[in-house]
């Protein structure tokens, strides 16, 4: 091995990593209380990943939360980015996951036909 | 690589082992087989989070909270609650990982109380047996610095001197001196060594880095190997640490393995060969002469100095012995630069030091936080006080080998100068604390027996005046005092202070002048009783 691997080596680990460092830009979080679950959260949360991994988005973080008490919306899901105000999902399927990552993970502008809150 | 949702870290160490760390992991994983998020959630093993006496403990990344006690059959509970749901498991104990919950008073108080980590920076986050993921947490990122940027030994030489580093021991020496002096010493042949015999008692601060990082050593290794131009070194591990042997030798393989270390390291042309030396577990052998003859095969005795090991050291070569923490720091400031180091700290003691908190405290534990910082922030703030409610007592600096302090020294300041000044010693950190139900003649009766026990008899201070001590304690203790007692133990310490050939006689005198001056009245009651 040469002096230059060692640069490869580490930047293929470091986006794993990323996630122990408590700072990366967005964070998905999926409701998986009991109705989020009933409603399809599990298969959400695997296109969630999915698609990160696809996109090989690294500043990304994909994290499960509880019950909203909004269980008509279900699954519900939330992306907060620093310095911008928590959009939050509902109703969001498979498919829709895949459109939130494409438009709003990576370009930036919210999906707004799923959107019901706005959070300061 | 795929992706995880989530990070869960299992601190292993001797501790956590005990409590069954192995079997809690063994089960996380088929629990999370049996439910199919093998793919989503990744389980890894990390160094010690420095916490003793809490069970096995688990930290789930990236809601950065920790479990305390964490038991096989908590282990669906905490996969259907937290890792499914996103809920704290209310029944366990936890406590986020940059704060641990707030005691009566509001303060934050224990051991993850935020600390400024330098030696200890990648021991809790990263799993020291993938050196994939210590290449990516910044792992040997200064030797890579030191041949990319073309550094000359000298100029490394130069960058320890600079940053100030002392000896993380106990005495204290400046490394960078220390490295001159041996790059310096003639001869083609030169060794560096690194003395990981921990044996001082209550002190464990070179285990959790062995066992948490060992790549940071071998990384360090490198660089003084290569700063003072020495082609092989050894770690001298003590041989109970089991754990860390284990671990140290993983990291050489796989350092081997990646051209880190061994012939032409990344293809620059410089070659450093390591090995691991496990000691019998003698504590003079933690003295760097009896260690090296140790090393050389021969019975651990101390030898006469000066020569010093600089000039005269393994097989009369020069060669530089440095502590486990010492090395530790290395990395950093080369990384960082010596400017950035002397910013920590205090003036004449830059940098960081890692604390063990033993005794009566609340979380007893290892700590890392800056030189200077005050003996009762240390006990009442990283330690949570003093257990039970009681009163404190005494604290032992510095292990066996350390002084007593009583209360109204709680405000000294923890590094070598200040302490110097208090009539204290850093010695390696061990802060052993004591509440009021403590009697100080009990503690240097036990002491003096350690002593005695591991004088190795080649000098006579050292073999006759340990004995001389231990039987005047013993008999204080056992309510035979005399008149004139206390006078012959001060007597006794100073001899063996001026004559012993090494610090092993040297230092029975630390505890004994100290436990006597502070604690004056309970010796002087131990007698008064005897008389009457």
């Amino acid at each position: 091995m040469k002096l230059e691997d060692l640069k490869k080596i580490r930047e293929k680990t470091e986006k794993d990593m990323l996630l122990r460092a408590g700072k990366t830009r967005l964070k998905v979080v999926v409701g998986m209380g009991t109705s989020g679950i009933a409603a399809g959260a599990r298969e959400t949360l695997k296109v969630f990943l999915d698609e990160i991994e696809k996109r090989a988005l690294s500043d990304v973080i994909v994290t499960q939360a509880g019950e909203r008490g909004l269980s008509s919306h279900e699954p519900i899901v939330t992306v907060m980015e620093e310095g911008k105000p928590s959009v939050v999902y509902g109703n969001v399927t498979g498919e829709m996951a895949r459109k939130i990552v494409a438009e709003h993970l990576v370009n930036g502008n919210p999906v707004s036909e799923s959107i019901i809150e706005v959070k300061e | 690589m795929s992706i995880y949702r989530t990070h869960i870290l299992l601190p292993v160490d001797e501790g956590t082992v005990q409590a069954g760390v192995f079997e809690v992991k063994r089960r996380l994983e088929s629990e999370l087989q049996a439910r199919k998020l093998q793919k989503e959630i990744k389980v890894l093993e990390s160094g010690s989070v420095g916490l003793v006496g809490k069970g096995v403990i688990l930290a789930v990344y990236p809601d950065r909270m920790y479990y305390f006690g964490v038991k096989e059959n908590d282990i669906p509970r905490i996969i259907e609650e937290h890792l499914l749901k996103g809920r704290i498991v209310a029944g366990l104990a936890h406590a986020p990982v940059a704060a641990m919950a707030a005691d009566q008073t509001g303060a934050r108080v224990g051991l993850t109380r935020e600390q400024r980590r330098v030696v200890l920076d990648k021991a809790w986050t990263v799993d020291p047996k993938n050196i994939h993921e210590v290449l990516a947490a910044g792992g040997y990122r200064a030797l890579e610095k030191i041949f990319s940027d073309k550094l000359s030994p000298e100029q490394v030489i130069e960058e320890v001197k600079r940053s100030g580093l002392r000896g993380r021991g106990g005495a204290g020496f400046p490394t960078g001196m220390k490295w001159e002096f041996t790059r310096k010493a003639g001869g083609p042949e030169k060794y560096v060594i690194c003395n990981a015999d921990e044996g001082e008692p209550g002190t464990f601060k070179d285990r959790l880095i062995l066992e948490g990082d060992p790549h940071k050593l071998i990384e360090a290794m490198t660089i003084a190997a290569y700063a003072i131009g020495a082609g092989r070194g050894f770690i001298y591990i003590r041989g109970e640490y089991g754990l860390s042997i284990e671990r140290v030798q993983k990291a050489i393989d796989q350092a081997r393995e990646f051209s880190l270390l061994g012939k032409n390291i990344l293809e620059t042309g410089f070659s450093f060969e390591l090995e691991i030396k496990k000691g019998a577990g003698a504590y003079v052998c933690g003295e760097e002469t009896a260690l090296i003859e140790s090393l050389e095969g021969k019975r651990g005795n101390p030898r006469v100095k000066p020569p010093y090991p600089v000039t005269h050291g393994l097989w009369q070569k020069p060669t530089a012995v440095n502590n486990v923490e010492t090395l530790a720091n290395i990395p950093a400031i080369i990384n960082n630069g010596a400017g950035w180091f002397r910013k920590i700290g205090t003036d004449k003691c830059p940098g960081t030091k890692v604390f063990t908190i033993l005794g009566h405290v609340e979380y007893p534990g290892l700590i890392e936080t800056d030189m200077g910082t005050p003996l009762r922030e240390i006990i009442f703030s990283f330690g949570g006080g003093i257990k039970g409610g009681k009163k404190f007592k005494a604290a032992l600096l510095g292990g066996a080998a350390g002084v007593f302090l009583s209360e109204p020294l709680l405000d000294v300041k923890m590094d070598f100068e200040n302490l110097k000044e208090n009539k204290a010693v850093l010695g390696s950190g061990a802060v052993l604390v004591m509440n009021e139900d403590t009697s100080i003649v009990d503690m240097l009766f036990s002491i003096a027996k350690f002593f005695a026990h591991e004088s190795c008899g080649q000098c006579s201070p050292c073999r006759i005046g340990t004995q001389q001590i231990l039987q005047i304690i013993y008999r204080l203790r056992q309510g035979g005092g005399k008149a004139g007692d206390l006078e012959t133990l001060l007597q006794l310490a100073e001899t063996m202070f001026r004559s012993s050939l090494c610090p092993l006689g040297q230092s029975l005198v630390m505890p004994v002048k100290s436990a006597l001056e502070n604690f004056k009245d309970e010796f002087a009651l131990a007698i008064s009783q005897a008389e009457k």
